[in-house]
């Protein structure tokens, strides 16, 4: 169970993010998991509410993107969706030499939607919240 | 006002960071990290008293840290070896993680060592998404574990350069399957050695040491399909070998696990660390 790690380091990931954009409080985060990055995504957002807690984050919302594993093989110039478990050996030709795996590992940060904090000596006319 | 962010970050990106400075720093002090990683059960602990008793016997330099949530146990059946081991203690945590790593050989890894054999938590989900810094990842497995764990645990067993079977000895008690294993292994991770090994019947003993050694003096490491994610705008792999140039750097964001580069040259300063063959053990 590595999710809390992994949340952790989601949270502190944006909270850096956050705090050198001057965010006030971070709505939402979108995260892209790929099917072979070995997270399980319901265990990752039970985690993220815990992790996110007493933070910059506290109560922001967790979507997560999963990605199929695909791969291809240079050898018959074919793409095909791996599988779970995957099978990484070219359903054509049988070989795995050429193959390369195209997608499945992702375990990133997309995006992140938050609150600017308001601007201490603006010289802007002053922005309505528009959340 | 409410605005969305782009931050396309890996979020493995410190833990790898971190790896990747730590791979750089013990190549240039001619140390070579082996990350062993399997269930609990399996025979990691037997299998690396052996093989460090061995490298102890043959005069090669090595070091082992054991990682277990609590008790001091498997330091001190290594210790038996006679070389330095230390025993990291996680405190519930299931997995190392390469800061973690780096701080408990701060000042303890002996000058010279060429091989660090790193056994991690018994585990084969969470270890398997972090690098230590290794040169070579070991996944093993014993013959009662069942034919069908690489597909279990796809993750651990498609990213392994080396796949170990341990418990060969009792293989026919329990109708292991060697094919079955070995189609299976092959189907997450092809081209992947399977060594078969047992400490009881003194089968495949020294074959880590010897794959280890190798990697320490540049042969290059099987190199996973699942280890090596296709890049936009890649043009090149990232073997796990010694493929690029020195100085080769990337500082994009690579959100795959393997990353291994060459880092020949770079210095990072005087080492640390004196001999000490007591059982050292941190939380």
């Amino acid at each position: 169970m590595h999710e809390m790690s992994i949340a952790m380091a989601v949270v502190g990931q944006v909270e850096e993010a956050a705090r050198a954009g001057a965010a006030s409080a971070v709505r939402r985060v979108e995260l892209q998991v790929g099917e072979l990055a070995g997270v399980v995504p319901d265990s990752l957002a039970f985690c993220f509410e815990l992790a996110c807690a007493g933070t910059v984050l506290e109560g922001a919302e967790l979507v997560t993107r999963s990605v199929t594993a695909s791969a291809r093989c240079a050898d018959c110039a074919g793409a095909w969706a791996v599988g779970m478990p995957p099978d990484l050996c070219c359903p054509v030709c049988g070989r795995a030499t050429e193959v390369e795996l195209l997608t499945g590992r992702e375990l990133r940060i997309l995006n992140v939607t938050w609150e600017d904090a308001p601007a201490a000596d603006s010289c802007r006319e002053p922005i309505s919240e528009e959340a | 006002m409410c605005r969305v962010v782009d931050l396309q970050q890996a979020v493995l990106a410190k833990n790898d960071g971190a790896a990747r400075a730590l791979r750089a720093e013990l190549a240039s002090r001619g140390t070579t990290v082996v990350n062993l990683l399997s269930s609990p059960g399996s025979g990691k602990t037997a299998l690396l008293e052996r093989e460090l008793s061995l490298a102890r016997e043959r005069g090669v330099p090595v070091a082992a840290l054991t990682a277990d949530l609590a008790t001091e146990n498997d330091a001190r059946r290594l210790a038996r070896s006679g070389v330095p081991v230390k025993q990291v203690l996680t405190d519930g945590l299931c997995h190392l993680e390469a800061p973690m790593l780096g701080r408990h050989l701060d000042g303890w890894l002996p000058e010279g060592t060429r091989l660090l054999f790193v056994e991690n938590v018994g585990n084969l989900v969470c270890p398997a998404s972090y690098d230590l810094g290794e040169a070579l990842r070991v996944v093993l497995a014993s013959v009662t574990e069942g034919e069908d764990k690489p597909l279990k645990y796809p993750t651990a067993f498609g990213l392994a350069q080396l796949v170990v079977v341990t418990k060969t000895d009792i293989a026919e008690a329990v109708e292991f399957d060697e094919a079955a294993f070995r189609a299976n292994v092959q189907r997450v991770n092809p081209g992947v050695e399977v060594l078969l090994t047992s400490v009881r019947a003194d089968q495949g003993v020294g074959l880590l040491l010897d794959r280890a050694l190798a990697v320490g003096s540049g042969t290059r490491a099987h190199a996973p399909v699942m280890a090596h994610q296709r890049h936009e705008g890649d043009h090149h792999g990232h073997g796990h070998g010694h493929e690029h140039g020195p100085g080769h750097t990337h500082d994009h964001d690579h959100d795959h696990d393997h990353d291994d580069h060459d880092h020949h040259g770079q210095d990072h300063g005087p080492g640390h660390g004196r001999p000490d063959p007591a059982v050292a053990q941190t939380r």
